[in-house]
């Protein structure tokens, strides 16, 4: 009872946080709200007993890919106006999208559930161990798709940075190991002097 | 009273408590940090208010707190207001799961370590919002250094912390400490030196103290990401910057110094239930208060870094540090040549 009550909470915050993700006016208030919606779906995994993929949501969507969105955002001055002309024309298409998506979500579920309503959360064993259970999936049944999914990731980072990284002539570059290798004697001269009072 | 009434007040309690204590602390950390850099300096420090100037502290706090709140006028009021507070809960919440004695801790939860991962990572958002919240050049300028930053050296931070998952087996804080017990020579430190200090620089960057404070940066951007903020709010700002140092100083602690354990555990010859070779919070505490010495030993005796510099310490230095030593751990514990029992 109390579990569902949380559940419906936090699941109307997270529809609420959703919908001003898409209304605010300014894209940094939608990247806050895009952040508390994270968080929310974060305490609906807690409620789940699946405290690892909820902590990993706040860890990496939260404290680290959103903070890159915000930087973004911030540096460009982004026309709110401008955006928006192409509304009517656009809208069409996002509806149908829209609806195949809703379409494909009943579906999964119907087909998951085999027309059974869930009453609640499964109720996991006393100690249970969420990041422990994965671990013991993710390295031995999963292995290679996790294997594998970690090489693409790699690949993708090898291929952002080779296609940013320009090399322009007259670039200026410090050689640190050239810096830390200076003498004193090179750079400073020590003269004495007389005092001339 | 049912059940969950009293689970309710006995929680609440201890999270007052707790709360209340960190706060305290981060009063009379700010003496500690004066008078340590005034003696460094050969000056005396604060010595006026209360016996030897233990008062100053209040002084300060009651000075910020009947001051003006100014909102520039072509500021974001919401985010304005909120930034201060959004940078000082992570730095309070992460408390939860600390365990300042044996058997203490007001949530003993498995993903403790990834808990406290994610609510630091999560600190920079204040920062951030305060900066650009402001409007003006000098603040956002504060905040994007910052972003970029806390950024960096999450990474080596996060990796350094891998390194102390695979030593104990754990993600639990308690265990964490638990697995470091038998003395000195059980500690962390010894077998994972290097990630000990990149973990402790690290998170003297992350917590944007000299010398990595460019996002203050007094001498060219004025005060950084806070240049327009006063009275409470600056105060909020000043609490959650002080409480995430003693929250470093705790975690470095407990990772590599096994928390609350005493380092004399084994010394049979201090006799028979001497306190020194107890695990108490007293030992907790006196490795707390040596790590925030030295925060202000290092602030007190390094210039500032210059920012391009602070960025190859962190993605070129640091990260392939721990990589390699993340590698040699592995090779150890496969082998059974560490002190750790896996």
């Amino acid at each position: 009872m109390f579990q569902a009550l949380l559940f419906y909470a936090f699941s109307g915050l997270l529809l609420a946080a959703a919908l001003g993700v898409i209304f605010s006016r300014n894209p940094v208030h939608a990247i806050m709200f895009l952040v508390a919606a994270f968080f929310q779906s974060a305490v609906l995994w807690l409620l789940a007993e699946a405290e690892f993929l909820a902590i990993i949501l706040v860890l990496v969507y939260v404290g680290a890919v959103m903070v890159l969105f915000l930087f973004v955002v911030m540096m460009l001055d982004i026309n709110v106006e401008q955006a928006r002309s192409g509304l009517s024309r656009y809208a069409p298409l996002g509806l149908i999208i829209t609806g195949l998506m809703i379409v494909e979500l009943i579906q999964v579920i119907r087909f998951r559930s085999e027309g059974q309503v869930l009453q609640g959360f499964a109720v996991n064993p006393e100690n249970y161990n969420n990041t422990e259970a994965l671990g013991a999936v993710l390295y031995t049944e999963h292995v290679y798709a996790f294997e594998i999914a970690s090489v693409i990731l790699l690949l993708a980072i090898v291929a952002a940075i080779t296609l940013t990284m320009r090399k322009r002539p007259g670039l200026k570059v410090q050689d640190i190991a050239m810096q830390v290798a200076v003498d004193p004697k090179d750079r400073v001269r020590i003269i004495k002097m007389e005092s001339e009072s | 009273m049912p059940l969950y009434l009293q689970n309710l007040v006995i929680i609440t309690t201890q999270i007052l408590a707790v709360t209340i204590c960190v706060i305290l602390t981060v009063a009379f950390t700010t003496y500690f940090e004066r008078k340590v850099i005034g003696y460094m300096q050969g000056r005396i420090g604060p010595n006026r208010v209360g016996i030897k100037g233990l008062g100053q502290p209040f002084a300060d706090v009651i000075k910020l707190l009947i001051k003006e709140v100014v909102i520039p006028s072509r500021s974001n009021r919401y985010l304005f207001v909120i930034a201060p507070l959004l940078s000082l809960i992570p730095a309070l919440a992460t408390w939860a799961v600390i365990p300042l004695t044996d058997g203490f801790v007001i949530a003993d939860i498995n993903a403790g370590l990834l808990y406290v991962l994610a609510l630091t990572s999560v600190g920079v958002y204040g920062v951030l919002l305060a900066g650009w919240a402001t409007n003006s050049k000098y603040a956002f300028l504060g905040a994007m250094r910052c972003a970029a930053q806390i950024v960096a050296y999450e990474i080596a931070m996060g990796f350094a912390l891998v390194g102390v998952l695979m030593a104990s087996g754990s993600l639990n804080l308690g265990e964490i400490i638990a697995s470091q017990s038998g003395g000195f020579s059980q500690w962390f430190i010894i077998p994972l030196f290097p990630l000990f200090m990149v973990y402790f620089i690290s998170g003297v960057a992350e917590t944007n103290r000299a010398p990595f404070d460019v996002a203050e940066g007094e001498s060219e951007i004025v005060a950084g990401f806070h240049v327009e903020y006063s009275g409470v709010a600056f105060a909020v700002f000043f609490l959650a910057e002080y409480a995430n140092i003693i929250l470093i100083a705790a975690l470095t602690s407990i990772f590599f110094l096994a928390g609350w354990s005493s380092p004399f555990e084994g010394w049979v010859f201090l006799g028979e239930g001497n306190f020194l070779r107890e695990p108490s919070f007293f030992w907790l505490a006196v490795k707390i208060c040596f790590f925030i010495f030295v925060f202000f030993w290092i602030r007190a005796t390094f210039p500032r870094y210059r920012y391009d510099q602070i960025m190859r310490l962190g993605w070129k230095i640091f990260i392939p540090v721990t990589i390699v030593w993340i590698a040699v751990e592995g090779v150890m514990v496969w082998m059974k040549v560490g002190p750790w029992s896996i």
